[in-house]
């Protein structure tokens, strides 16, 4: 039961990490393309600027949780992608820094780097984002004592022994990127005004038919790469309301988007992206890291759990300053609501 | 190279270069509750652009503190793993809790601080400093929580499969190290960030130029420089140390470099360890001080490295003597420092006492070198082990991950970091050198003064 629990806890805290700071993983790699002037570019950059640190926290958050709620699933994972999740660090780390530096720099050859950085590091991770996920869906080469060393590419095909990057995992790296893209563009039709959010609303059709696309294609190479992954729906057949989550989403951030409902369309992209890891989730459940040596190898709830104490402990706690931070992030996005003002934007 | 030598040096690399800035936020949090309760008591538009202009350089500092700050988070799963494995059901706790109750709170009431001020009220953004300062605070906590156990396990049980569980929640969360070195730490803090406020209102008042903020910035800088600098020796230094000295006797041996035991045993102010001879070359020692700061008597015994097995001594002797006598050498600069400027703040003659601005100014990059070199003390105290007296540092590092896979990110931290600092320094050059916002009552007197 507790491993249920915290299993569906962490991957809130995913979902979380994904739904928001997926948005400014968007607005990042758009802002290279959708902007024009000066002005856009600061209105673009402050519509995530009080946001974006806190939406980074998620992923600490989750991390964190992930360590003491399971320490044998996160030593593996972490040593395995070792190299994978350095090159993760050093883009949070460019991007972070870049953004930062182009609130202080008013040099133009400064700007047009720090915006390069900072839109191909936004790209970078997302892509890095969903091909991990994809590598998580794929299996790793487990040993027996729980394990592994991924190198980055091997043959580029997903067999016993794969790398990071084969053709699975790229595609799961696309998915995310699209689908990060046009969660950014539907936040900057809720943030921006005028011809900034039109140019956002236009790319939102082109962007939600690669999406739909791209789904489909994810959806079949997952099946084939790991026909295991539907056991869980055919045993439970009312999860495959996940599924139809997703094509509803799917729907509804179009339909909301023509009849200029910005926010629902956003809304209907958070949820697009909470159905589509969901149900990842519920395709691995009770894995947690399947091995391409073999089931017995398979890093599963039961056995990476924490203690029994510890996890009871934890629950209290972390009840407890969860509803704080959504209490925080509620406070905080409310201030901020509303279309972006650059002359209140003072920084 | 050997692959545990790699890990360590990635940590150690990353966290020194990490805790550069948290010191200097977390102790600029506390002075710029300060500045906005001024404003806010006092209604005077200056403390509030003062505090508007640390809070640029808080937010900068901060900022370069999130990024070089995941990366530790991830360091114990990547480097870490077997370490991790085993006590993640321990430690992990404190690290989660960092995040869930400090960062999302701290994240929060930062971009309220920096963004909002022109959305809120003048009482909510005091009260957003506040927080920002709470959350700091509490993110400090967690990480020495965490630190404390690795140093001093307690509340823990062994499971079958060989981890630790927590038995007592409260127990693991008030280890009285935490708590000792959670109030030796916090002055560091603040000695570094009044000493960084101190620094840039003599840097003003010698050029010249603001010096309706210098004065603010000297007066806040020195006082809160005074008193952290008093209470980080006396009593938090002390008790720290004295908890030292009963709960790891290699550490305080090898930190003061008593080869042999010794009644009455004297404290080494200068020399450099011999580890070949087992003494101290060119000593300079006062005699009984040793014995009489741990035990309160001159003829107390005091264990030498010679009743510790070898392979028990921690296994960077000098580095450890060394980083403990930086620090507390400088730790007496720090007050002698204080004092002589708080005497002359009082007598209102401090900012014309142009040799004094020098000092102040060129001792701000001294807190952070102390603070490091603490950090260092605290951390090679502790080897040979990673958890005291269970978990060897030997058994802890990553073993899938090879020498050369380290090397190679290490490496990229290092080109990565180095890049970092520079546009570090150019920022806060900029910041500085741009200044607060000149009052408008004070751009007027020198336009008639022109």
């Amino acid at each position: 039961m507790m491993g249920f629990i915290w299993f569906w806890l962490v991957a809130v805290m995913i979902v979380g990490y994904v739904v928001l700071d997926g948005f400014d993983l968007g607005v990042g790699v758009l802002h290279l393309f959708l902007v024009r002037t000066e002005d856009d570019r600061r209105t673009t950059l402050a519509s995530i600027g009080p946001v974006w640190d806190g939406n980074e926290v998620w992923l600490l958050a989750g991390g964190g949780t992930l360590y003491f709620a399971f320490p044998l699933l996160y030593a593996s994972a972490f040593s395995g992608f070792y190299l994978p999740l350095m090159i993760v660090l050093w883009l949070l780390i460019l991007r972070g820094i870049s953004l930062e530096l182009r609130n202080h720099i008013d040099v133009g050859v400064w700007r047009a780097l720090l915006d390069g950085v900072f839109g191909l590091a936004s790209g970078l991770l997302a892509i890095f984002f969903g091909a991990a996920l994809a590598n998580v869906l794929r299996g790793v080469p487990l040993q027996a004592d729980g394990y592994f060393f991924l190198p980055l590419w091997t043959n580029w095909q997903p067999g016993q022994h794969p790398g990071i990057l084969d053709w699975y995992t790229v595609i799961g790296g696309v998915v995310a990127l699209v689908a990060l893209t046009l969660h950014g563009a539907l936040w900057l039709t809720v943030k921006t005004s005028g011809d900034l959010e039109a140019r956002a609303r236009r790319l939102v059709k082109p962007l939600c038919l690669q999406l739909v696309a791209l789904t489909v294609i994810s959806l079949g190479a997952t099946i084939h790469v790991r026909p295991e992954s539907l056991d869980n729906y055919f045993n439970y057949p009312f999860t495959f309301v996940v599924p139809v989550g997703v094509v509803a989403s799917l729907a509804g951030i179009w339909f909301f988007n023509r009849a200029h409902k910005p926010l629902r369309a956003f809304l209907s992209s958070c949820l697009f992206l909470f159905f589509m890891l969901a149900g990842a989730c519920w395709g691995l459940y009770p894995t947690l890291l399947p091995a391409t040596s073999g089931a017995a190898n398979d890093i599963t709830l039961a056995r990476a759990i924490s203690g029994p104490h510890t996890l009871a402990v934890g629950l209290v706690w972390w009840a407890f300053g969860m509803t704080l931070a959504v209490g925080y992030a509620v406070f905080v996005y409310s201030r901020f609501k509303g279309k972006v003002d650059l002359a209140a934007a003072n920084h | 190279m050997t692959a545990e030598l790699i890990h360590r040096l990635h940590f150690a690399f990353t966290i020194t270069f990490h805790y550069l800035f948290p010191q200097l936020t977390m102790g600029l949090a506390v002075l710029i509750v300060v500045l906005k309760s001024v404003a806010l008591k006092t209604g005077d538009e200056k403390w509030d652009r003062a505090a508007r202009f640390w809070g640029k350089i808080f937010g900068i500092n901060f900022v370069f503190g999130v990024v070089t700050g995941i990366p530790m988070e991830f360091e114990f799963g990547t480097n870490w793993a077997r370490f991790s494995r085993l006590s993640g059901g321990v430690i992990g706790q404190p690290l989660a809790m960092e995040g869930v109750f400090s960062f999302f709170l701290e994240s929060a009431f930062l971009g309220l601080f920096l963004y909002g001020e022109k959305r809120i009220s003048k009482l909510m953004h005091w009260f957003s400093a506040f927080m920002v300062f709470v959350g700091s605070w509490i993110s400090g906590f967690f990480i020495i929580v965490t630190d404390a156990w690795m140093q001093h396990p307690v509340a823990y049980t062994r499971l079958p499969n060989g981890g630790f569980e927590v038995v007592s929640f409260w127990q693991l969360l008030l280890n009285p190290w935490a708590l000792l070195q959670y109030a030796h730490n916090m002055m560091g803090a603040v000695v570094t960030g009044s000493f960084v406020m101190a620094a840039v209102g003599a840097f003003y008042l010698l050029e010249g130029r603001r010096e309706e903020y210098a004065r603010i910035f000297l007066k806040v800088g020195v006082i809160a420089g005074l008193v952290s600098s008093i209470l980080i020796i006396f009593p938090t230094g002390d008790l720290a140390g004295k908890y030292v000295a009963h709960n790891q006797p290699a550490a305080i041996a090898a930190m003061e470099g008593l080869f042999h035991s010794e009644a009455g045993a004297g404290m080494v102010l200068m020399g450099q360890p011999n580890e070949e001879t087992g003494q101290i070359d060119n000593p300079i020692v006062v005699n009984d001080l040793l014995s009489f700061l741990i035990y309160g008597t001159t003829k107390a015994e005091v264990v030498g490295l010679d009743q510790i097995p070898h392979d028990q001594w921690p296994t960077a002797l000098p580095l450890l003597f060394y980083a403990y006598h930086i620090m507390a050498g400088l730790g007496t600069w720090f007050v002698l420092l204080m004092l002589v400027s708080a005497f002359l703040l009082w007598r209102d003659r401090l900012t014309h006492a142009r040799w004094l601005l020098w000092a102040l100014l060129l001792s701000f990059p001294l807190p952070y070198i102390a603070n490091t070199a603490g950090w260092m003390t605290a951390e090679l105290g502790r080897q040979p082990w990673l958890i005291y007296g269970l978990m060897r540092t030997s058994e802890g590092f990553s073993s899938t991950v090879s020498a050369s896979n380290g090397l190679f990110t290490l490496l990229g931290f290092m080109g990565l970091y180095a890049l970092l600092g520079l546009l570090f320094t150019v920022l806060m050059y900029r910041e500085i050198s741009h200044g607060p916002e000149p009052t408008k009552e004070f751009a007027r007197s020198k336009e008639v003064a022109a």
